[in-house]
């Protein structure tokens, strides 16, 4: 399908060839690195943030940033994480792996796959640009009207938060179109949906999610840049607007966004853990359908969100059942991923550690998130620093470890190289006792009554103590990361050569060369299960068999 | 195959010398952190604004489900962290494998368990929150409820008493019930200019301040104090200060207050020169002295200013060094708020610092 010459894998010659190649580029393979790319650099900036922001709360009444830095801080790091880290490198390995893992030649749309992505880093880039046009925008990633409306928010701070959302929204939207496209029509002859890997079921599943919960804040956002500029009244108060409206728009969009970017790490823990358990996914159907239960009710739990807005009884009661709810689909999930664990033989490598990381981390998230769901608890706790570490245990234990997994996993296959097993480990443990020590005691502090989104706190209220260890493990967690960062360039340097198949896997990606030639297949496989390359590999006993 | 076993046989009693060492080490350890969770955390516990000291039955019955949950989540955490650990230590592959283990693909009876399981406890939970959402929800009013109306503003607390005729800011006053003669109070929540959240953990959960909407906040308690609360909800450059404290008086002392705040401004001859400067300086287009011609709704009402504890919602103690710091420098005190910086003499400052003292 790829248009354009690929020019990076023949010796580099010029490299205003090799950008030209880059840039213009439709291949599914060479999108998908950008992609990642891209998030990774977002992820150091939105690090960056949360690292000057944690320097500031070390101790209380502390001068080193002032108000404004710290707001535009916390405003930047929640939207560069969101939307610029978790999603971009989502959809990166979604990019590249689901082609290959559905055995397609491309994803169904590679030149809109192209303006995805574009759309996306300009849209992160147009964020960023706010810095040097007159300062960050400081409304909170949630952005709550009347605070983002022009009397109070003036500049123009606030326009290119929502245009920034606005343009890399559009792109979200059309990879989600792509991504759906692609695994509906493109799979390869025999692949029925009941075959079809479990990351490329979290992916359509996502996709879904994506196309009806995106909409909704495109629309929040075009009526809020109305607001801003043409004088319309959607969330203006004094002129008949409604404050909660945008709150009810946000959130119809945020809490799908959740799960938005918790399911892909789904699928990578769903492919992760059989294979380096040696074991089959214990209850497929139960998974992939459960996932779609997640799906579904995800739309119906907004408003835990706005416990404290003072609904009725009966809706506070409502959104609390739903959001317990959405724990059974969950737990159904986690249990088939124990169950597939129980008697097989695990092998502790890179990409495990992080899943199993992963799994102990998100139960924990998990759990406070029941929490958070029983209305009255949530009403002490909500916007206090005990959401801060539940949703960070949900989307940095959750995601980023799963997305880390990923990354382990899938680079042999996307690089041709491993990653350096012993730095790989340092920066697992690393990284799991800094998350641990930072994430942690923000659910004390938030107990003992610490709100969020706070840029200094008087002593004596019993928070120091919980806000020292807090930054003390976001140091460990930067260090972790740099040693992240080592590795991958060391790697690409002089990484130990990865072969085709380094960890012994099951699906269709690793059939074929790391990395994998233009076309991915030199003839497309014919599949008769869910892993293939167990029937290749167990001839005696495939898999084909027992389904 | 016997030297095999001889082999075994010497890694168990290796294993067995390691297994002591290792218990040894976890009682040791277990006793350590317990020592020191007595030592140090325990403490940090008990701090001003813990959700865990409850002081009012609202916010007692949302610390004892708390409680509850967190038991649940507790048992749940044991189960699937044990049974993730048990896994981990016992199924852990030593070197290169030369065969798979047994694939198993599933099983209905065992999916049906973990699915009716967790929709039982979580139908349980649900009832459990019902509950509470009524009992903590639903207003048990009295004849002689305390109405309070809160309005927020960036960033400070503007306090009406509609019955009792009487406005203050940030430090709101309320007398403590009794057994017998309970005293609700209940807050009309609103917003003048964005979003805030009344937080005062010791007494209630929060409750947002919306613009455009009244919101109601309920709570007795019959603990005479002081609490620490401030906003939780971000509201712009100084969300951060945007402390309140409530006073829980007995009802005499909360009589005595609430006469006294009746009163218009003291008129103390020591002001004179001070009230002078107030009342031809703009001043007077924010801020409302009863009885003087200062009549500004824009800031906190200054009426009775001396007698409250801390200047620029919570900021400061209120002492005549922080009131002339505050008037002098209100954006190194409070970096953003709205109150402007006066082009004062030195003597004009002075009187006015001494002036505002006087507002008993």
């Amino acid at each position: 399908m790829s248009i354009v010459a690929d020019t990076t894998r023949q010796p580099a010659t010029d490299w205003t060839t090799v950008l030209h190649g880059w840039v213009t580029t439709v291949d599914h393979k060479l999108l998908g690195i950008m992609y990642v790319v891209s998030g990774l650099v977002f992820f150091v900036l939105g690090g960056i943030e949360a690292l000057l922001m944690r320097w500031q709360l070390f101790a209380p009444n502390s001068h080193f940033v002032g108000h404004a830095t710290f707001n535009q801080l916390f405003t930047m790091h929640g939207t560069t994480m969101i939307f610029f880290v978790a999603m971009p490198m989502i959809f990166g390995f979604a990019n590249y792996v689901l082609p290959l893992m559905i055995g397609a030649r491309d994803m169904a749309f590679p030149r809109l796959n192209a303006f995805s992505f574009w759309m996306s880093l300009f849209g992160g880039l147009l964020l960023y640009v706010s810095f040097f046009a007159g300062g960050a925008p400081d409304v909170g990633w949630f952005g709550y009207a009347p605070l983002t409306e022009y009397t109070f928010s003036r500049g123009h701070a606030t326009d290119y938060w929502i245009l920034s959302l606005l343009v890399s929204g559009v792109g979200t939207i059309a990879t989600a179109i792509n991504l759906s496209a692609t695994i509906l029509a493109m799979r390869a002859p025999g692949m029925t949906l009941d075959k079809l890997p479990l990351f490329a079921w979290m992916m359509l599943i996502d996709a879904a999610l994506v196309l009806f919960a995106l909409p909704p804040l495109t629309a929040a956002l075009v009526m809020l840049l109305l607001d801003r500029s043409c004088g319309a009244h959607f969330f203006d108060v004094q002129a008949g607007g409604s404050a909660l409206l945008w709150q009810h728009l946000f959130w119809f969009f945020g809490h799908p966004e959740v799960y938005i970017v918790a399911l892909p790490a789904f699928g990578v823990i769903s492919e992760v853990v059989p294979v380096f358990s040696r074991k089959v996914i214990f209850g497929y159907e139960s998974v992939a359908a459960a996932s779609v239960a997640i799906g579904f009710i995800s739309f119906g739990v907004w408003a835990h969100h706005m416990f404290a807005v003072g609904m009725s009884p009966g809706l506070d009661s409502f959104f609390a059942g739903a959001s317990l709810l959405i724990a059974v689909p969950t737990g159904i999930k986690v249990f088939n991923w124990l169950a597939t664990l129980y008697g097989g033989r695990l092998r502790m490598e890179a990409p495990m550690l992080f899943a199993l990381g992963f799994l102990g981390m998100f139960v924990l998230g998990g759990l406070t998130g029941i929490m958070l769901a029983a209305a009255p608890i949530d009403w002490q706790v909500t916007d206090s620093y005990f959401v801060v570490g539940h949703f960070h245990y949900v989307l940095f234990g959750g995601t980023v470890f799963g997305l880390m997994s990923a990354f382990y996993y899938w680079w042999p296959k996307m690089t041709g190289r491993m990653l350096g097993p012993k730095l790989a480990r340092w920066h697992f443990w690393l990284l799991f006792i800094g998350f641990n020590l930072t994430f942690g005691p923000m659910h004390f502090a938030g107990l003992m009554g610490m709100p969020r989104r706070v840029y200094t706190y008087q002593a004596g209220q019993g928070w120091d103590v919980w806000n020292r260890w807090t930054t003390v493990g976001a140091v460990v967690q930067g260090v972790a990361m740099s040693l992240f960062i080592i590795n991958v360039l060391v790697s690409l340097r002089r990484g130990a050569p990865a072969g085709d198949d380094p960890w012994d896997a099951w699906t269709l990606e690793w059939a074929t060369s790391s990395p994998p030639a233009d076309y991915n297949f030199e003839t497309v496989p014919v599949v008769r299960s869910r892993r293939p390359l167990w029937d290749l590999k167990h001839p005696d006993d495939p898999d084909w068999k027992h389904e | 195959m016997t030297r095999t076993w001889a082999k075994v046989e010497r890694v168990r009693k290796c294993g067995s010398l390691a297994g002591t060492c290792s218990r040894l080490a976890a009682r040791t350890l277990f006793v350590a952190v317990w020592c020191g969770w007595l030592a140090l955390a325990r403490p940090a516990f008990a701090v001003p604004t813990s959700i865990f000291e409850p002081a009012s039955p609202t916010a007692a019955a949302i610390s004892e489900l708390f409680y509850l949950v967190l038991a649940i989540t507790g048992v749940i955490l044991l189960l699937v962290g044990g049974m993730l650990l048990y896994c981990i230590v016992k199924f852990r592959s030593g070197g290169k494998a030369t065969h798979e283990p047994p694939q198993i693909y599933g099983s209905q009876p065992i999916e049906v368990a973990w699915t009716v399981g967790p929709l039982l406890t979580v139908f349980v939970l649900l009832m459990v929150v019902i509950r509470t959402v009524a009992e903590t929800r639903q207003p048990d009013l009295t004849s002689d409820t305390i109405h309070v109306r809160v309005i927020g503003h960036q960033w400070w607390w503007e306090y009406q008493y509609p019955d009792l005729g009487v406005t203050t800011a940030n430090e709101l006053y309320i007398p403590a019930g009794t057994e017998s003669r309970p005293r609700p109070i209940l807050l009309t929540l609103e917003s003048a200019d964005v979003a805030h959240s009344f937080w005062v953990q010791r007494l209630s959960g929060k409750t947002d301040l919306i613009p455009g909407r009244q919101n109601q906040l309920w709570f007795k308690t019959s603990q005479v104090g002081v609490y620490r609360g401030q906003c939780a909800e971000y509201c712009g450059a100084q969300h951060a200060n945007m402390l309140l404290r409530v006073v829980v008086q007995p009802q005499r002392d909360f009589d005595d207050w609430m006469a006294h705040q009746k009163r218009p401004a003291v008129e103390a001859a020591a002001g004179s020169a001070g009230r002078e400067v107030f009342m031809s300086h703009t001043c007077v287009n924010c801020h409302l002295i009863r009885g003087t011609p200062a009549v500004g709704t824009v800031g906190p009402e200054l009426t009775h200013l001396a007698s409250r504890a801390t200047l620029a919602a919570g900021v400061v103690e209120n002492t005549p060094q922080n009131l002339a710091e505050w008037i002098a420098h209100p954006q190194d005190v409070k970096p953003g708020c709205n109150m402007p910086a006066l082009r004062l003499t030195p003597d004009e400052f002075r009187d006015l610092v001494v002036y505002l003292e006087t507002l008993k």
